[in-house]
């Protein structure tokens, strides 16, 4: 069984369909980029797949775990950074991090967030309170409370959202690292990220999948993916 | 690290509330809003114990003159530490981090409830020389004022039931404080001579009086003259954890 399956996964907002029958799966190794205009469903389907919203229909199972039946079990092998990075502005980042860890319930939770400053470099300015921090900072604490407990499955928003050319060199050197190990999804409005990072390309629009297939099929779609976004998202 | 050390097991029950209530205690210090939170609830309950209440001149060991304001003060203070419950994690985004953590709704609410009322706790603890003077001026019956203090203690947590709903309805800090602040105004007015007369023009004498029990006062006040009585602490109770209860189902429902 793959570690992320989702099946015929519905969610609607009133009247507005935000996601009509999505179905995936994601192994370990696997790096699935989330391509799509915004409002197409995307943030909702990383929304439904880590428990924050309940589905109408379908189901999201984790590491053998379903969401919506076994949510704190699946949720302990989930690391989800939302669209943002949000954080409690007020806490400095290792105060942060050492909430994450403890409501986590990890073992040695001092350990754990040395280990991840050092991972994501915030050593610098592990003292300092979020709030005060620029936005590529910001975006990395996002992302090391994400990874502070090793997850199995990783799910960022638009992790490089924002970013400067380094800091985004940054972002997919640790994810680069990691991912070998792990099931990742990655939402991102960069095209080409895709080939830097992913391995699988899985494109949505108005709530329906248009497209799940490997990098290199999708590369071969075209020379323009500008072009090749723009048709499949049509 | 593998994916199959402890850190991806499912935490223990307990460990997620405990982390919560951590957060959210030391989250009240984190700003200056705490100290003075505390010094505005401190002056007002001394102050208005003195120059409305009279305790001095009235000659009497005894704290009801103080215990007598605390509806006022709960109405106003609770509504203003519970305002960020829930408001402050929407306004932030945060909710959705703590929420697709490894913790369930109802551990979520039950940290930050009591956290809260925790801070409530301290603000009253403070007011513990108004005691001591009482006790140096006087012999005032010990187990009275104690009793004076669970009840203001129970009364503190069930305007805060009622914040934690108006909290939990809007990211507005604002709109909370100011909704949970009406209702729990009208809880002070319920049972007030004036406001009786209100009433009496639109329910029977026999319903008014119903609807009186459920002022804070008339429930506050058997605890001031030393008695414990098993209604009003479950008025008191009921209205904490309703609040807290109604609180995470709409956090649940979101």
């Amino acid at each position: 069984m793959a570690l992320i399956e989702v099946k015929n996964l519905q969610k609607s907002y009133g009247p507005i369909k935000a996601v009509r029958d999505v179905s995936f799966s994601v192994d370990r190794g696997e790096v699935v980029g989330f391509l799509g205009p915004n409002g197409a469903g995307k943030s909702t389907t990383m929304k439904l797949l880590t428990g924050y919203l309940r589905p109408d229909a379908g189901s999201a199972t984790v590491a053998g775990f379903d969401v919506t039946e076994n949510p704190v079990a699946a949720k302990a092998h989930i690391g989800y950074s939302p669209e943002g990075a949000p954080a409690y502005g007020e806490m400095t980042v290792r105060e942060f991090l050492r909430f994450a860890a403890e409501l986590r319930g990890l073992p040695a939770p001092a350990d754990r967030v040395t280990a991840t400053l050092k991972l994501c470099r915030l050593e610098e300015v592990a003292s300092q309170a979020i709030d005060t921090l620029s936005k590529g900072y910001r975006m990395r604490v996002g992302f090391a409370q994400a990874v502070i407990h090793d997850p199995a499955v990783l799910i960022l928003d638009e992790p490089t959202d924002g970013l400067d050319p380094n800091q985004k060199f940054e972002v997919r050197r640790i994810l680069k690292d990691m991912a070998a190990r792990k099931a990742v999804i990655v939402s991102t409005h960069i095209l080409e990220e895709i080939d830097e990072l992913c391995t699988r390309v899985i494109v949505i629009a108005q709530g329906e999948v248009r497209c799940d297939e490997s990098k290199e099929r999708f590369l071969k779609r075209g020379a323009d993916l500008n072009q090749v976004f723009r048709q499949l998202t049509a | 690290m593998s994916d199959s050390t402890p850190a991806n097991q499912a935490p223990r029950t307990g460990t997620a509330f405990w982390a919560v209530l951590r957060r959210e205690f030391a989250g009240y210090f984190r700003t200056p809003l705490a100290y003075v939170f505390l010094a505005v609830f401190n002056a007002f309950a001394v102050s208005l114990a003195f120059f409305v209440g009279n305790i001095y001149e009235a000659g009497v060991a005894s704290l009801d003159r103080f215990f007598l304001y605390h509806p006022w003060l709960w109405a106003f203070l609770a509504p203003a530490a519970g305002a960020r419950l829930w408001a402050e994690e929407r306004r932030q985004g945060t909710i959705e981090l703590l929420l697709t953590w490894p913790v369930t709704v109802w551990q979520a609410a039950l940290g930050k409830f009591f956290a809260a009322w925790l801070f409530l706790g301290c603000a009253l603890l403070i007011t513990l020389p108004m005691a001591f003077t009482i006790s140096y001026l006087g012999e005032p019956d010990v187990s009275v004022m104690v009793s004076g203090y669970i009840g203001s203690f129970l009364c503190a947590g069930a305007c805060l039931g009622i914040a934690a709903i108006a909290s939990a309805l809007t990211r507005s800090q604002v709109i909370a404080f100011v909704t949970g602040f009406l209702a729990c105004f009208i809880l002070v007015l319920v049972g007030y001579g004036v406001f009786d007369e209100f009433l009496n023009g639109f329910f029977t004498v026999g319903t008014v009086e119903e609807i009186r029990r459920l002022g804070l006062w008339r429930n506050l006040e058997p605890f001031t003259i030393g008695i414990i009585d098993l209604r009003p602490v479950a008025y008191f109770l009921t209205a904490a954890f309703a609040g807290l209860g109604l609180s995470a189902i709409i956090v649940e429902r979101r």
